[in-house]
């Protein structure tokens, strides 16, 4: 009982962190049907300019220097986001379908090799701020940092559906969503809307690249792959394009994964390990899509509207 | 006087009898040149443009973008690395005390087979999936392949996991070893050189294949459910099996090639079927032009040689210019291939050498897939 129950807070951590990710693929795939490969290398990026500028600000109390790392971190990935949205996928609006997916992909390489440029190929490890307590849940351990992500990460979430359900920019973006050319019609200006929905999953890509280091400790160049392919899943599992569903799709992809790799030797008799947990994550990602073709809370939408 | 037909005719027969010597020749051109080196990494470039060409029907034709292509490179890959190579005797030593060492001329069909087969597992539950979500779910089947192979070395070992299977008997073919120098008709032949003939049969019969597909009822059905899926079935056409066929005759393909790339190897481990190469593959077929069988070939000639032009031209050029290496060789190599591919797409939408009726399609301002 207590491993189930350690197992699904460190599920809910990982899930909040896919969580965040998961909806800056998803704000850009509702707006633009665009699969925004990049998104992972920008969650790298925040991680990295992060830890830099915290290494920079060592003298600072760590008050001042981990609220101002994190905002340095967010600005310069909302620059990055609207960089490469204006540079690599705006020309292409109108380009074939697979067209942006080829930037998308050398974006991503890119971004990868600058930053093994800038930073080299080591693992930088991330400074210990604040002493991290831990905290006893029934007999499951908790502490300060994955107590901060959780609540950081809904708070986010609970901000982000504010602005999309309650404020005109928000009404814009669900507007172009719905209807480019009709949004246009209407007076929206549809290129700054974009853009800021750029600007915006950045700005949370950003967080969870701070987020996953604070909580691992450890930042490293090729970090931001396997993160981005898992909110990416993550998303799609939800339903691309939803943001209930892409955070709906994150926690339970995060608990699904701890789940799967606490309890899949016992399942499978000690056959397979934990080694087989992205296994896990796929197969039941699958096994929700042959069931509901358009993921858990996607609008089924005809094959072809 | 031969008519205007009759002159096209012979003007193409010219032409390929002229690429036929020049494709002959090459190898020795590429040896004299350039060095064995470089003829390794052409030959490499043959199986990448078959891999290209393989995920062309899936992609291009059919119009099915598939993120996990590699797997069925990687099927291949090991099935010849397991049935050719004394890996088995590991795992069974009674069964197989020298492991098992059947001849690449009946692994081959098996291999294509089989893969073929894996096509038809991923395609049967994937059917109704659009667009993006079949990519992340061929995505994750690549994955999952991946990491079995990755770890099945336990409880029994059947790939020898990371480590990978090494030794893998090289390509006979009744009884010409293609490892050592053979001399045929009076020619010395190294066995690079080998290699590259035995390749290039493959890739032109993956483009015989591709090119008759493409003309048949099967290839205009193919495009038919690219262009509407909805409308093509309304046609009469059955989406269903012409969609499973899609797929596993490019896994097919697939299969062959990894078949190819073990022996030619001798060494196969799970790093050389990642996600990236997936990806890879499918930046040669959209960069030279979905659908349009010498475009693609372009691309994946293009972007196998890329890297390594970069990787040869990289580090003297910085010597050269500063007098001493200033940023990393190899990051910066991937770094000009990242620039140099969202700079093609950005001038060059629709690939490098789109097939016709595609080039006419985007020169109209109409785009009536435009989805709400």
């Amino acid at each position: 009982m207590e491993i189930f129950l350690q197992q699904i807070i460190n599920g809910l951590v990982q899930g909040s962190v896919y969580a965040l990710v998961a909806l800056g693929y998803t704000m850009v795939y509702g707006i633009l049907g665009l699969i925004n490969f990049a998104h992972g290398e920008v969650v790298m990026m925040g991680a990295m300019v992060s830890l830099s500028a915290l290494s920079l600000m060592a003298g600072l109390p760590p008050l001042v220097s981990l609220p101002l790392s994190l905002l340095l971190a967010v600005a310069f990935c909302m620059l990055l986001g609207y960089g490469i949205e204006r540079i690599a996928y705006r020309p292409l609006r109108h380009a074939p379908r697979l067209a942006p997916l080829i930037t998308a992909i050398g974006v991503s390489i890119v971004l990868q090799n600058l930053a093994m440029l800038i930073w080299g190929r080591d693992y930088h490890s991330f400074p210990q701020l604040f002493a991290n307590h831990a905290h006893r849940m029934a007999g499951a351990i908790i502490n300060d940092i994955q107590l901060a992500i959780v609540v950081a990460a809904f708070l986010m979430m609970a901000g982000l559906m504010l602005v999309v359900h309650r404020t005109r920019l928000g009404r814009a973006m669900r507007a172009v969503a719905e209807n480019q050319h009709a949004a246009q019609l209407m007076g929206v200006d549809v290129n700054r809307v974009v853009s800021v929905t750029f600007m915006m999953g950045s700005a949370l890509a950003a967080v969870a690249g701070v987020m996953v280091s604070a909580n691992y400790g450890l930042a490293h160049y090729y970090m931001g792959f396997l993160l981005g392919l898992k909110a990416f899943t993550a998303a799609v599992l939800g339903g691309i394009g939803n943001l209930r569903g892409a955070m709906l799709g994150g926690l339970l992809l995060g608990l699904i994964e701890s789940l799967g790799a606490g309890y899949i030797g016992d399942i499978t008799g000690g056959f397979m390990g934990s080694q087989y947990q992205d296994v896990f994550a796929f197969l039941v990602l699958i096994a929700v899509l042959i069931f509901r073709p358009s993921g858990l809370l996607g609008e089924r939408l005809a094959e072809r509207a | 006087m031969p008519n205007a037909h009759e002159a096209g005719i012979f003007k193409r027969q010219r032409r390929r009898i002229l690429l036929a010597a020049i494709l002959l020749v090459l190898p020795f051109a590429v040896d004299g040149i350039l060095g064995r080196g470089w003829l390794r990494i052409v030959d490499f470039a043959m199986l990448y443009i078959m891999l290209a060409l393989g995920l062309n029907i899936v992609v291009g034709y059919a119009g099915l973008l598939d993120l996990g292509y590699i797997a069925f490179f990687a099927v291949g890959a090991y099935c010849y690395a397991l049935s050719a190579s004394p890996h088995l005797a590991l795992a069974f030593p009674q069964l197989f005390p020298d492991g098992v060492h059947l001849s690449f001329l009946i692994v081959l069909p098996a291999a294509a087979l089989l893969a073929g087969g894996m096509g038809v597992l991923l395609g049967a539950p994937t059917l109704k999936l659009r667009g993006d979500y079949l990519a992340i779910v061929t995505l994750g089947f690549g994955e999952i392949i991946r990491i079995f192979m990755n770890n099945l070395n336990a409880p029994v070992n059947l790939t020898n996991g990371p480590q990978g299977i090494s030794r893998i008997d090289p390509i006979s073919i009744a009884g010409l070893s293609l490892n050592a120098t053979q001399r045929i008709f009076g020619i010395t032949l190294p066995s690079v050189h080998l290699y590259f003939y035995l390749f290039l049969c493959f890739a032109g019969l993956v483009v015989f294949v591709s090119q008759r597909l493409e003309k048949s009822r099967i290839g205009r059905a193919w495009m038919a459910i690219r262009e509407d899926e909805i409308a093509a079935s309304a046609m009469g056409i059955n989406t269903r099996n012409l969609k499973l066929l899609a797929f596993a005759m490019g896994a097919a393909s697939g299969g062959i090639s990894g078949t190819l790339f073990a022996g030619f190897q001798g060494f196969v481990s799970p790093e050389s079927f990642s996600l990236m190469e997936s990806v890879m593959v499918l930046c040669m077929v959209v960069l030279g032009g979905m659908g349009h069988i010498y475009g693609v070939i372009l691309g994946g000639l293009l972007l196998a040689l890329l890297p390594e032009l970069l990787r040869h031209s990289v580090l003297p050029m910085q010597q050269a210019l500063f007098g001493k290496t200033i940023i990393d060789p190899e990051s910066l190599r991937m770094l000009l291939f990242g620039i140099a591919l969202i700079l093609v797409m950005l001038y060059r939408p629709a690939g490098l050498w789109p097939s016709r009726v595609r080039r006419r399609e985007l020169s109209s301002d109409e785009r009536p897939d435009e989805t709400a």
